[in-house]
């Protein structure tokens, strides 16, 4: 049942409503895009026709913000036959989520909220990501999303949670290396430990972006270009982790798409430098 | 702590800010939890700004954030998708603002043209499926993304207006007779109208699946025999070409 994606799938970019046109009209030198699922999960009209269109270009990664698999209360089952719609209509190179919560109780926050690393925790997302994938039809990837608090009781770092649980279910992992930077950072932990710590055959895909300094925390804003230090982490990541298929997330002071292709061209450099290395 | 009880009290926490529901994690956590409740507040304005943009020109920005503050407040966000959110803000605007039925109009006017933006599709009418229709039995089929309201001020020139970016804007005003907006998607275009009392009475029998020959006698009353029956002709073509009619069942 399960159709494991291709190992390696080049270097893409997130489709933003700014740059529909480019897409459209253009021959765009990239090899998939990621779109948010939940902006096209609609009855109708012209998202559905634009990402049909797009679709025919270029492979398409579906990336989720609202799956909520870390909620105490479960998966909310509408939600993913909606998904399945639109990832059966879509037949996307990945279907992905982060390892966060929003929903509690009829409660929506529409934000990543972290999940605390315990062993109850643990169990819990295991049990709801069996569910999606259950429904889905298809193995899924979660990625390690930017936090700003961590639990007092946790008895993991959040790379053995992330191993166990990718272990326990078959799920890939969405390595988003500007995350791992701003969560260290804000609980200072070591970057080198989380890609280290992290099973290198289960990243399917990886995401770059900026982030801003807040006040005493580093905070995840996807509104400027990635930042040296990222870039720094990225090397090592694909040195330990050989290619991935990698992109660029802005979703905020969105440039004009040549310079998101500049960006995207580093990438591309140090994973070749990488794959070669391999 | 229990996982569910924790995202509960995170729940307390975004919805109420409360330093009782931020004790519970920690001192340490502090920084962060502001962060979080920023972005939760930051994120449910932004998606109200977005859905209400004309409105928000229209009542001016510190209006607007109090108004989306309150709602913010009174209706915390339930659904999986922040498009759904603004749905009942014209609640919180009739409670802030209960003489200014053109607000609320100009608040419908605006959910209604996201809603139909990305309601079911539908394919237009071919001309030539209405020359086999047995026009006794018809009933007219219409366009999922149709929203009908009754119109009792002049909101829909206000939005168009603002949306046109025009020099001056008319005053909100009450309407001498009260007709009916109607908001629908035609191709991949949200669409705004007003329709008078005897277009009204019309439309509001063919929502109600009622047969086009009803429609007709209920014309045929308003306007008399000629005039009537003319307008019904005239109606039925012009919701065909409009795509507000997507069919006709026999
Ligand atoms: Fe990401």
């Amino acid at each position: 049942m399960f159709t494991p994606p291709p190992p390696f799938s080049g270097y893409g970019l997130g489709l933003r409503k700014e740059h529909y046109r480019d897409f459209l009209d253009g021959d765009v030198p990239v090899d998939f895009v990621e779109v948010i699922s939940e902006n096209f999960m609609v009855d109708g009209g012209q998202p559905r026709d634009i990402l049909r269109r797009v679709g025919e270009k270029h492979p398409v990664a579906l990336h989720g913000v609202s799956m909520s698999i870390g909620s105490a209360d479960g998966v909310d089952i509408a939600y993913l036959r909606r998904l399945k719609a639109l990832a059966d209509e879509v037949q996307p190179l990945f279907v992905s989520d982060h390892l966060s919560w929003s929903r509690v109780a009829g409660f929506s926050s529409h934000d990543l909220l972290p999940v605390p690393y315990t062993e109850e925790a643990l169990a819990l997302v295991c049990r709801n990501i069996e569910v999606a994938q259950d429904v889905l039809g298809r193995s899924m990837l979660f990625e390690n999303p930017s936090s700003y608090v961590a639990f007092d009781g946790a008895t993991m770092s959040e790379w053995e949670f992330l191993a166990e649980m990718s272990k326990r279910t078959g799920c890939g992992l969405l390595l988003d290396v500007n995350n791992v930077f701003v969560s260290a950072s804000n609980h200072g932990f070591d970057t080198h430990a989380f890609l280290r710590g992290i099973p290198a055959a289960r990243v399917r895909q990886v995401h770059l972006a900026g982030h801003s300094q807040g006040p005493g925390l580093l905070i995840d804003t996807h509104d400027q270009p990635v930042c040296d230090d990222v870039w720094a982490l990225y090397r090592t990541a694909m040195s330990l982790l050989g290619p991935v298929a990698t992109m660029i997330e802005r979703d905020d002071a969105i440039p004009p798409l040549a310079e998101l292709l500049d960006e995207l061209d580093i990438a591309r450099g140090l994973g070749t430098v990488a794959r070669e290395a391999a | 702590m229990k996982l569910a009880q924790w995202q509960e009290g995170f729940r307390d926490w975004l919805t109420t800010g409360s330093a009782t529901s931020a004790d519970a994690f920690g001192d340490r956590a502090w920084p962060g939890l502001t962060v979080y409740q920023n972005n939760y507040r930051t994120q449910l304005v932004t998606c109200l700004e977005v859905s209400y943009p004309q409105l928000l020109r229209r009542v001016g920005e510190g209006n607007f954030r109090n108004a989306a503050m309150a709602h913010i407040d009174a209706h915390p966000p339930r659904g999986w998708t922040l498009d759904t959110y603004g749905a009942d803000f014209v609640d919180t605007l009739v409670a802030l603002f209960p003489r200014n039925p053109d607000l609320h109009e100009l608040a419908w006017i605006e959910w209604s043209l996201s809603e139909a933006f990305v309601a079911p599709d539908a394919s237009p009418l071919a001309r030539e499926a209405l020359w086999s229709v047995n026009w006794d039995e018809a009933r007219l089929r219409l366009t999922p993304s149709l929203r009908h309201r009754v119109a009792t001020t002049n909101a829909d020139d206000v939005w168009s207006a603002l949306q046109n970016d025009a020099d001056s804007v008319p005053d909100g005003e009450m309407l001498d007779v009260a007709g009916a907006l109607v908001v629908w998607r035609q191709g991949f275009h949200s669409r705004l109208r007003r329709l008078d009392a005897d277009d009204d009475a019309a439309l509001r029998l063919a929502i109600g699946k009622g047969h086009f020959a009803a429609m007709c006698d209920t014309l045929v009353m308003r306007l008399g025999e000629e005039a009537g029956v003319a307008r019904a002709g005239a109606l039925l073509a012009d919701w065909l070409d409009a795509g507000i009619v997507v069919g006709v069942d026999d």
